[in-house]
Parts: structure tokens; sequence; C-alpha cells
């Protein structure tokens, strides 16, 4: 039995597409916040609806966890069907407990050879009995017992989950995990039973998507243009009816042209407007960003990024995006990209985005991707910025003159109306304009605009918010792992292996990427050696940064593509070859 | 519902009453002389004049092409977005701004080929907009090619010497497949009558297309003939869409008036100020 109980224990859940995998690890989630411990759970699902494969990865503990582990504790499988699909995301050791149904096909060579520790148990067999239950609430019960979650903490679960579906299906379910539970041997626990919580404190349960979306709603975004695409379509699902209940409107769209177009529509109208895409959703969205920084219109586009190009890997992800989101726009087209640092901080940056666009006029894409998306966390409650108000624009007031939309002004942010308002009508045009507004071919006139745009943006004081700094400080660490978006938290997590080893270690997490903040990197970096981390083929990140001259010359680069998530154990490995490889010290 | 983007914007007290150059911009327009789209301009403020809509109240959105270059030349909001996109733009502020006229106006290739799609779904989609499609059945704005509604033998482009081959467009009966419920076509030699139809189009719940024959003097000089050659469509109004859809089948394109009126529930999903919800209950459900 692992003794250090403050190490997150990773459990995964398997079996064919509708098995029930995916409903057993959110029942074992609810039942990790019923227990008042944090979880994480991640899916890795294929493309089928019906008869693919299905895995629930969960990795939970009493702290906040925010990233995959090196290795699977305890694995329960349904059965073995397309095991080898998902089997690398799951990776066994001799350390290994794994729970199989006889029934459940033959144990696969890779599982055999890991040495993991096999016991046998009927999950589909307990399920045949007098309550009429199912194989997956079986393995619930029992992977519950092993974990060292109480059996009260697992039948609350259950019905919180199920209780929508009526008492039926609650009691059936309650039925198939007391089975489970007594089925497993006290003897092979991985963890004692958590003693329950006599008061639970608050926390969030949701998904990087849903987090986006709230973070949408408290910055005062109003109106939402969908067009459905995984893994973002979650998000678009989830504000559809909570729009509604705030005055709000969702209008799906014929396609991701019309998304981008409608938004743009609404924003110029005075409503902050949103919209969720990924990838080959971002393309087609790409001319339409690049007129709402032409027409200083504010939009906020929400990418979460999956395996890419093309169509990639839809349900899985990576962090491939950033050129697109950075380099995409055709012209000199300033504009904001941020990134999503983890699930609850999806709200933060989200709301930010909206707040900036506003304050800036201008396109914002924000970065998340599917391990932010549609994973579920149990985590702290993250309340909005501190008055922090709606998004919004500054107002024109008609004077005596004629209204100048595009006045160029000391911060390069112009008063802007909306239609409605009498004596400060104009004409947006993604052509090259005049102060006025109306189309200018202009050298001097082209010039004068294109500052000014720049300017709003590189003038501009973001604050702290640019980045997440832990550690040691720029004046006494040995090493600094920069890095963005979801890969937080594999390598806060790796930072801290890293700190018990005695290394001085600071983690930048950049959540504003464009535009860089570069002296302020340079200040968190100060002379330590740089490893850059992120999850894609081409080192997206570390190219940029280098290209922008923000990383000392001997940074070193860990780059690897999805779908695998990157786990702290890889990055510690990078991080230990980079000090050693003769990188300042 | 009303728009609840800034409550304290200012307010019109009383609209007086205007003219038709009062909704005309000081912008020289781009067009060549003997343009058609000078009349539609016309036809437009004498319109919004006649309906007596402020010129703030109105928005028009546009593509790109000589066309979509009518925003600009009018006195009230405008939006001059890329190529194909007028009505996605449209779709969207009259969603978020419910109170306002919103008019989407474009050409022939911004409305039929590059916003095919977009043609197809706003029919459907019902909203409360009015879509002018200003046809001249050529690209003007990138020197004479080829458009959806050029007859398949036009072979003076060099993209297509030998014509396109294809059969052309119809967008009339297209929009009525797609599910319009107003579908009128006008010309703009006629700025009386494109008036009364874009003012019957507008008045209109729900999506209207007004399809105008406006010639190009440039590219397609033999347009000029058009004045002699459309006719009143003595069939039309049709309210019965297997009548509307015989009436099209046997339209020679030159044809004026209301051809096809119905009403349709009208989507109105759109923002509004009276919601009973609050954001503190949706945040409180995150923590159940």
């Amino acid at each position: 039995m692992t003794t250090d109980l403050s190490i997150p224990l990773a459990v995964a859940v398997t079996g064919a597409g509708g098995s029930g995998a995916i409903t057993a690890g959110a029942i074992l989630l609810e039942a990790v916040a019923a227990a008042g411990l944090y979880g994480l759970l991640r899916r890795s699902v294929g493309p089928q609806i019906r008869g693919g494969e299905s895995a629930a990865l969960l990795r939970f503990g009493p702290r906040p966890v925010h990233c995959a582990g090196d290795r699977c504790d305890l694995l329960a499988a349904l059965d073995w069907a397309n095991h080898d699909r998902f089997a690398d995301e799951i990776p066994l050791d001799a350390a290994s407990l794994v729970l199989a149904d006889p029934a459940g096909g033959e144990l696969p060579a890779a599982v055999r050879a890991s040495g993991a520790r096999i016991i046998e148990i009927g999950f589909a067999a307990a399920a045949a009995g007098p309550g009429a239950g199912h194989a997956n609430m079986v393995a619930v019960g029992a992977v519950g017992a092993l974990a060292g979650l109480p059996l009260p903490a697992l039948l609350d679960g259950a019905a919180r989950l199920l209780g929508g579906k009526g008492e039926a299906v609650v009691t059936a379910a309650s039925f198939g995990i007391r089975a489970g539970f007594e089925l497993a041997n006290p003897a092979a626990a991985l963890r004692p039973a958590a003693p329950l919580p006599i008061q639970l404190s608050p926390r969030w349960r949701l998904t990087g998507n849903e987090a986006a979306g709230l973070g949408a709603l408290r910055a005062g975004v109003r109106f939402v243009a969908a067009y459905p695409i995984t893994p973002a379509s979650e998000m678009l699902e989830w504000l559809a009816p909570r729009l509604e209940r705030l005055g709000g409107a969702l209008l799906q769209a014929e396609d991701e042209l019309a998304s981008v177009n409608m938004i743009i529509g609404s924003a110029f109208g005075g409503v902050p407007a949103l919209t969720a895409t990924s990838g080959p959703g971002l393309s087609l969205m790409l001319e339409g960003i690049g007129l709402a920084v032409a027409s200083e219109t504010p939009i906020v586009v929400v990418n979460v990024m999956r395996g890419g190009p093309s169509t990639g890997i839809p349900t899985k992800s990576e962090q491939s995006d950033l050129n697109a989101a950075l380099y995409g726009l055709h012209g000199d087209a300033p504009h904001l990209v941020l990134a999503a640092l983890d699930i609850a901080d999806c709200a933060h940056t989200t709301a930010w985005a909206v707040r900036l666009a506003w304050r800036l006029q201008t396109a914002a894409i924000v970065l998340s991707d599917q391990a932010l998306g549609q994973s579920r966390a149990v985590c702290e409650p993250l309340a909005d910025s501190s008055g922090a108000e709606p998004a919004a624009r500054l107002p024109a007031a008609a004077g005596t003159g004629p209204y100048h939309r595009y006045a160029d002004t000391a911060d390069g942010v112009s008063p802007m109306s909306i239609p409605g308002e009498p004596g400060l009508a104009y004409t947006a045009d993604g052509l090259e304009h005049g102060a006025s507004g109306a189309p200018s071919s202009r050298a001097a006139d082209h010039l004068a605009q294109l500052d000014k745009r720049l300017r709003k943006l590189a003038d501009f004081d973001f604050g702290p918010d640019w980045a997440d700094i832990d550690g040691a400080g720029a004046e006494n660490a040995a090493l600094c792992l920069v890095t963005f978006g979801s890969c937080r938290g594999v390598v806060v997590e790796a930072a801290a292996r890293l700190r018990s080893s005695g290394l001085a270690v600071t983690t930048v997490a950049l959540r504003l990427l464009l535009p860089l903040q570069r002296d302020a990197l340079h200040a968190a970096i100060g002379t330590a050696a740089v490893l850059v981390v992120e999850q894609s083929h081409g080192a997206q990140l570390f190219r940029y940064l280098n290209a922008e001259r923000a990383l000392p010359a001997a940074a070193r680069s860990l780059a690897r593509p999805g779908p695998l998530a990157l786990t702290p154990a890889e990055v510690v490995a990078a991080a230990t070859a980079a000090l050693a490889d003769g990188a300042p010290a | 519902m009303t728009q609840t983007a800034d409550p304290a914007a200012p307010h019109r007290d009383a609209i007086p009453s205007l003219r038709a150059k009062d909704y005309k911009s000081d912008i020289k327009p781009v067009w060549c002389p003997g343009c058609g789209h000078f009349g539609v301009l016309a036809a437009l403020t004498k319109t919004l004049a006649y309906l007596d809509i402020a010129p703030e109240q109105a928005a028009v959105v546009s593509g790109i092409g000589c066309s979509s270059r009518l925003p600009a030349y009018l006195s009230g909001y405008g939006f001059h977005g890329v190529h194909g996109r007028a009505l996605p733009v449209a779709s969207g502020l009259k969603a978020a701004r419910p109170d306002l006229t919103v008019i989407a106006a474009g050409g022939d290739g911004d409305g039929f080929s590059i916003g095919g799609n977009h043609f197809l779904h706003a029919c459907r989609r019902n909203q409360d907009l009015t879509y002018i499609v200003m046809d001249n059945e050529v690209y003007g704005m990138t020197k004479g090619q080829a458009s959806p509604t050029t007859p398949p033998d036009w072979a003076k482009s060099k993209l297509t010497p030998h014509g396109t081959g294809m059969p052309r467009f119809k967008p009339a009966a297209i929009a009525l497949a797609a599910g319009a419920g107003f579908v009128a076509r006008g010309f703009a030699g006629d700025p009386n009558g494109l008036t009364e139809l874009l003012a019957a189009a507008i008045q209109h719940p729900g999506f209207a297309f007004v399809h105008v024959l406006s010639p190009c003097r440039t590219y397609r000089p033999e347009q000029q003939d058009w004045k002699t050659e459309v006719h009143p469509c003595v069939l039309g109004p049709a309210h019965d869409i297997a009548h509307a859809a015989e009436l099209l089948q046997r339209d020679d394109g030159l044809a004026l008036g209301i051809l096809y009126e119905q009403r349709f529930p009208v989507y109105a999903d759109g923002v509004s100020a009276d919601a009973a919800g609050r954001l503190a209950d949706i945040e409180a459900e995150l923590c159940r």
C-alpha cells in the first residue's frame, strides 16, 4: 500500500464505447468530491459514437490535481475490446493493480507483460443479480473500495450524477456499487478508506469548456454564434440555455465563416459576443478575425485545440494551433492571443480576453485544448477578478464636428459609437480607411491606421496576469521552465519534484502570448537555464519565443505532439538532461 | 424587445421628417457613370425617408464588390465586411439588436457565389432582415469575370473565353426553395417601382429578398436593353408555394414585382433586456 497519501492516485476505467466506462469515471469523480478530495477526470474516446473505445482516466488526492500522472495505479477493464488503441495512455507497471472481468475476453499480452497484479472480478456476473445493476457500477464499487473511497461517498456520487434519471436508475446503480465494494478484497487496497469530511467546503465540479462559458458570461457576453466541432461543442451547449436565462441569445450558424461574422455583427451593435471552435474552424475564421482587427470590432474566439493538421485527431489534445493563432492572419494585424492555464483558469482567461477585446477594440483568440475543455475537475471555485465589470467600450459623444470612428488618439483606442446613437453614425470597414472610416488607399492613412492598431496593444499595461509565475525567483533560480496553456499543470508538478531534490526552479506559464510581454519574461527568467515545455511536434512556442529574442541562446525545448499527455517524469527527465547538457546553471 | 447594449446611449426625442437626401453621405461613389447601383442607392434613401426610419436606427451591411460599397454612401450606420459574409454580419447584428432595421446588400458574386451558403440559410432562418442583391451578372470590381448569374455562352471574360457552359443560378427560385417568405424583383432603372418593393420588403416580418437587376455599363453594355425588356409580373405575387414554383419555372428573369409573399414564423431569438435569470444562480449551480 502506498504510504504517502499526498501523492495522487491514478485510476482508469476502460471498455468498449457505450459500456459505461465514462459514466463510471464521472461517478468516481463525484465520490472524490463527496470525500472532500480534489480530482481530475480526463477522457479518452475514439471517433465512434458507439462500439469504439472509451477510457475514463481519474487522478485524485488531497491537493488539487492539474495533470496526468506518470503511471496508472489501478485499472478496471470492463472488457478488453480495442484496449490496444489506448493502452499507451494507461501505463501499467509491476506496482499497478488490474481488475479484469474473466468474461471480458483474453488478457492483452501488453497488460500481462507489464507485470501488473491481476485480480479477476466478474463485473457483469455480479451485476446480473436480483437488483439488475450494470457492470460499470460494479466496477465503481470495486475501484472505490481499493482506492480508498468510502462507500457512502460512492453512493452519494451515483445519486448526484444519476439522480436526474429517476429513482430506479439510482437504486440499480447502488446495488451494483455495493456488490462491487463487497467483492473487492480489502487486503488488496491501495489506499485506506478516506475519512468522510464533517463539512464539505464548496468546490467546483466542471470542465474547462464549462469554465470558459462561465468566463464569457461573467465578462458580459450575451451573444454567441455556434457551429459544432469536437472538442469545443460542449462549451456552446453549456452556454445555450444559460444565455437564454440571462437575456442573451445563441444562434447556430451554417458554418464557421458565418459564426465569426455573426459575432462581428453583434459586437458592432454593442453586444459582447463570442464563438468557440477548434483547429479546422479556426482556419475558416481567420479572415473574419482579420476583419475584426481592421474594423476595430471586439470579438473573442475560444479555440479548443485538438490534434492537427487538417481533421487530425478530433477527440484528443494537442497545442499545435499556436502558430495559426499567432501568425494566421494576412496583413499586419495586431491582435490578442491568450491561453488558459487550467480548468478553472478557463473562466478567468476567457473573461479577461473579453474585457481586453473591448478595452482595446480588437480580436482575441483564447487557446484552450481538449485536455482542459473535456476534462472535469473537482477544484477550488475561482471568483471573478475583484471589481471586474462587464466588458465595455469607450463610448463616443456627439460633438460639433463630424464623428471620426477611427480617430488617431494617443493610446490608439478611439471612441466607439453603436447603431441607435444619433449624430455618431459611421461605416465600419475592412478596407483601409482614414479617421472617418471612409475607404482610403493613401500611404499616410495606411501608416497612421497600422500604427494606431499596433500602438493600442503595444503600449497597453496588461498587468501581472500575463503569466503565472511560481518558484525560486529570478535571482535564485538555476532552472526556469517556460510553458503555456494546459502544460502548466505538468510543469508545476515536475517543478515540485525537482525542488524536492534540491534544485531552485521557477515556472513561467504564459497566459498572454500576443502581444508577448518580452521584458517581463526576460526578468522572470533572469540567469536561469531555460527549458520550454509544450505539446506540439513543431516546437511552436520555442520557435516563437526565439523569434522574439525572448530566450537565452542556450534555452532547450521539450516539445512532443499529442495525443499522449506530457507526464511529470518526462519533464523532470528533460530538465535534468538540459542542466547536465552544459546549459548555464 | 428593446436594445440592451447601452442604456446610457442618447435617444432621439422626436424623429423629424427627413428627406431622401438626408440619408446620403457626402462620400462620392466609386461607381462608373451610368451604373445601375446609383438607382438602387436613390431608391433605398427614398424608402428610408418614406418609412420615416431615423438614419441611426438603420444599419446597412455589405460584403465586397462594386455594389457592396453602398453603406458608405448612406448617412446611417454601416458595416462593409469581407467578401460573401454580409448576411452573417447582418444576422448577428439583428440577433443582438432586434430594435434596428437591418439591411444586407451586395452583388451577385458576393451573394450567390462566395456567399451562397449564407444565402440559403438566411432564407430558411427567417430573421427579420432585408437582403438586396444588385445583380449585373458580372464581377465588376475584378474587371469583368462571369458570375453565377452570367449566361453560359457569355464569352467576353478572359477567365472563361468559351463561356462558363454552366446553367445560370436562379436567385428567386432558389430563395423560394430555401424557405424565403418574401421574394421580389426590381429594376435599378425604375427607382419608384424599386422604392415600393424595398418598402414592402422592409415591412415584411421575416427575411425579405429583393433581387435587383442593376446594369453594368462597363462590362455588360448590352444590359442597357433591360429598360425595354423588363415587364411587370402579371401573375404575381403568389401566396402559395406551389403557385410560386410554377410561376418561377416560367420566369424569364425580367418580370418585376413581388413574386412570392408568405408569412412564416419569424426567428425571434435575440438579446433581450427582460431576462429573469441571474448569473449568481448559474455560479451556484457549479458548486452544487
